[in-house]
């Protein structure tokens, strides 16, 4: 197998769509002698590979463990290996670093950690790219402490280096140094602004190439498929909600506003192209006029586009919040498709929280706000679905009308509270559809607390909804 | 089918776009070069007002190639975008026919072979290009816009560039153009579409890249308030926006700038120009609350 066929199997790993023709498409490009550097065959790659800017990220991480991080550490290895070296070996003064004691590391040289911070800072401020990728190299070398066949990823030994070289400070110092540098006629509001800009642009750069220093060495220990497998990250649309770890939460936020205008766009085409209406007599004899009189084509009468009507019920307890926070914000942005949207929100009392969302356009704020000013909490704060859904219909009991679709946010867990299933029996009587969406793995339903069970008989569907993909699937069935 | 290349390499590329006032990418010229080596229609995404539409009229203006747009919309159908029978010609060829001669089955025949011949054929934007003897770029702008059905009618010419008409057959391109389709991923392309493409995404600019830009459009401007600018659109952009500032509104501010006689940026000045950057209040109210803030 070839290079670009492995790292096409690869991308398939990812779960990244290639089909055989955009492979094909890929040798096809690289026939041409013309790409001949690293960059344009990353491109060239990009441009026939990769058809969602959804998934650049994971094809670049790839890229760079096939493709390695520099030119010379690919084809040319030996030649240039010791070149390479000889730039390293000059910065220790002369300690001889063979290949082995490199991985291992330690603060073998005989530079001090000060020295290579004021030598990392200096390259930053001059903004010497050639002596910064050599620095980046040492401190990886002296810092990073890699064991050779421990199965730990990346992102371990870059804590370890970066906390060595203490990176925040060096980010603030170099912040001050670009600041005396400018110019001191100018604003200096803005050339503080602009100063730290700049520092933190540095900083990230120096940052990559240390990872991207740690990388090689890892693939060098260990091969590119082992190292392909521990920088396996799910894509954004398979990414588990729940589990989210903070930057994937804030990734997947950003994704919410380009996935309910699509959700948006496909939603109000399919009613429009639902059904024709009914034959426009009129409009259809004043159209075959022009063809002589003949009844050629036939003209509707434009269907009447009915939305639904859309009553939300979250659980905003601990245990499921995130993902509650996330459904409630998909929703909201994709409020222009719903004739009414009334949201509440429960953890064992239950309160409604609409008017937060028409408040301001920062859904962080609506939820801080929905968290200290609504009255969701009735006893203790435990997740009480039986007392919330009691409420509901004693509190507002016009809200459900034979046209509104209800949707439940929640796992269903109610410590053992009575379920009162007799009135999401009501309510489903009432309600067009009654969609249950469920954060938590469908093999963990009804164990423990969870009374899904209870609940199901009376629901339209209980579906397991984890993923920003699962998601987008059941918002298109809404009608 | 002729197949000549445009351009002769990814340098030549960029220095064929730099001519026409073009700055690009290598991610650009990249997909530019491919899509003329491998004979593929390129399909550009990215956000508004970042130079999508504007490439594919500088590859046009730069290869002296003509420039056919067809601009999708809704409701965008075959007799728009591809061909029509010129039906009124027709029942005029008829009709002098039928004054004429007696229409028996002989002629009826001859007829019918005559009122479908490229006479009566009304060429739309891809016919056209499929058509042209000549050098084209074919522009499909904003293809996101029609519906996922009439996409179906693009894909003959993207991926064997020709058009099959029932009464004529199958026409062939006489040179293949150079395909640029634009989206702004107001929808999920289908797959098919999609898999006929090259796909090139085109972010805003890095700050380097936005100063030659703004260069190239204002060539009037100081190096010091060029280099504050780029800078002061860098920092936005990073702001948390609803709508960022896109190359073009760059440029229009750079023009403010230099219209109100400014030298050099401070916080004033930026406050008073900002509504040029950015168009929602919203993002206003942030981005004056934001530099107020000392960093």
């Amino acid at each position: 197998m070839d290079l670009i066929t492995e790292f096409v199997a690869e991308l398939r790993q990812y779960g990244i769509p290639v089909s055989l023709g955009e492979s094909i498409d890929a040798h096809e490009a690289l026939i041409s002698e013309l790409i001949d550097d690293r960059e344009l065959l990353k491109e060239a790659l990009a441009a026939t590979l990769i058809k969602n800017e959804a998934h650049r990220e994971a094809f670049e991480s790839l890229f760079n463990i096939y493709f390695g991080v520099n030119v010379e550490r690919g084809d040319a290895e030996d030649s240039e290996d010791t070149n390479k070296h000889e730039g390293e070996d000059s910065l220790l003064a002369g300690n001889t670093v063979s290949k082995s004691a490199k991985l291992s590391g330690g603060s073998s040289g005989s530079l001090s950690q000060e020295e290579v911070i004021e030598m990392l800072f200096n390259a930053l401020v001059n903004g010497d790219k050639d002596r910064l990728n050599q620095l980046a190299k040492l401190a990886v070398s002296m810092f990073a402490s890699i064991e050779p066949g421990r199965p730990v990823g990346g992102v371990y030994y870059l804590y370890r280096t970066l906390r060595n070289i203490d990176i925040e400070a060096l980010q603030a110092k170099l912040k001050n140094a670009l600041l005396k540098q400018r110019d001191k006629n100018t604003d200096e509001n803005l050339n503080e602004r602009f100063a730290s800009d700049e520092a933190t642009l540095r900083t990230e750069k120096l940052k990559k190439l240390i990872e991207d220093e740690i990388r090689q060495r890892l693939i060098e220990d260990r091969g590119k498929q082992a190292m392909a497998k521990t920088l396996k990250k799910p894509l954004l649309e398979d990414i588990d909600i729940m589990r989210a770890s903070r930057q994937e939460m804030f990734d997947l936020q950003q994704a919410i506003v380009p996935l309910s205008r699509k959700l948006a766009s496909r939603l109000a085409n399919r009613r429009r192209h639902l059904r024709q209406g009914r034959l426009n007599w009129p409009a259809t004899i004043r159209k075959s006029m022009a063809l002589g009189g003949s009844l050629a084509e036939p003209i509707f009468k434009k269907p009447k586009i009915s939305k639904p009507d859309i009553i939300l019920l979250a659980d905003l307890s601990g245990s499921v919040a995130s993902f509650a926070r996330f459904t409630l914000q998909l929703v909201y942005a994709l409020s222009s498709q719903f004739t009414k949207i009334r949201s509440f929100a429960f953890i064992d009392g239950i309160d409604e929280i609409t008017s937060y969302f028409n408040l301001t356009t920062d859904p962080m704020k609506s939820f801080y706000k929905i968290n200290t000013e609504a009255d969701i909490m009735w006893l203790d704060g435990h997740s009480d679905y039986g007392h919330a859904l009691t409420e509901f219909v004693k509190k507002w009991p016009e809200a459900v009308t034979p046209k509104s679709s209800v949707l439940i946010l929640g796992d269903a867990r109610s410590n053992y509270h009575n379920p009162h299933s007799d009135i999401l029996k009501q309510l489903s009587k009432k309600s067009k559809h009654v969609y249950w969406l469920n954060p938590e793995p469908k093999a963990y339903w009804d164990s423990g607390d969870s009374i899904v069970k209870e609940y199901a008989p009376f629901c339209d569907e209980v579906l397991e909804v984890r993923t920003l993909k699962q998601l987008e699937l059941f918002v298109n069935k809404l009608d | 089918m002729e197949t000549n290349f445009v351009f002769n390499s990814p340098d030549d590329v960029q220095a064929s776009l730099e001519k026409v006032d073009y700055i690009s990418s290598k991610t650009i010229t990249t997909a530019v070069f491919l899509a003329d080596r491998l004979k593929k229609p390129v399909l550009i995404e990215g956000p508004a007002g970042t130079g999508k539409t504007e490439l594919a009229k500088s590859v046009a203006a730069s290869s002296g190639s003509r420039l056919i747009r067809l601009q999708c919309y809704e409701g965008l159908d075959e007799a728009k975008a591809l061909y029509e029978w010129n039906y009124k010609k027709q029942l005029l060829r008829i009709q002098a026919q039928n004054l004429v001669t007696d229409a028996d089955n002989e002629t009826w025949k001859q007829l019918e072979e005559d009122i479908f011949s490229e006479e009566f054929l009304l060429t739309r934007p891809l016919l056209e290009a499929i058509m042209s003897a000549e050098q084209t770029v074919l522009l499909i702008d904003e293809v996101d816009r029609i519906e996922i059905e009439t996409e179906a009618l693009l894909l003959e010419i993207l991926s064997d560039f020709q058009v099959s008409i029932p009464e004529l057959g199958t026409l062939q391109a006489k040179r293949i153009p150079l395909v640029f389709l634009t989206s702004n991923n107001s929808r999920e392309l289908s797959e098919a579409l999609k898999r006929r493409c090259l796909f090139l995404h085109i972010d805003y600019p890095d700050m380097n890249r936005e100063k030659n830009i703004i260069k190239r459009r204002v060539p009037e401007i100081e190096a010091a308030l060029l280099e504050q600018i780029g800078e002061f659109v860098r920092s936005i952009r990073q702001m948390d926006l609803k709508k960022k500032p896109s190359v073009s509104e760059s440029i229009d501010w750079a023009k403010t700038l230099i219209t109100l006689g400014i030298h050099t940026l401070d916080t004033e000045v930026a406050n008073d120009t900002i509504s040029v950057l950015l168009k929602y209040q919203s993002d206003i109210d942030t981005a004056i609350k934001e530099l107020a803030v000392n960093s």
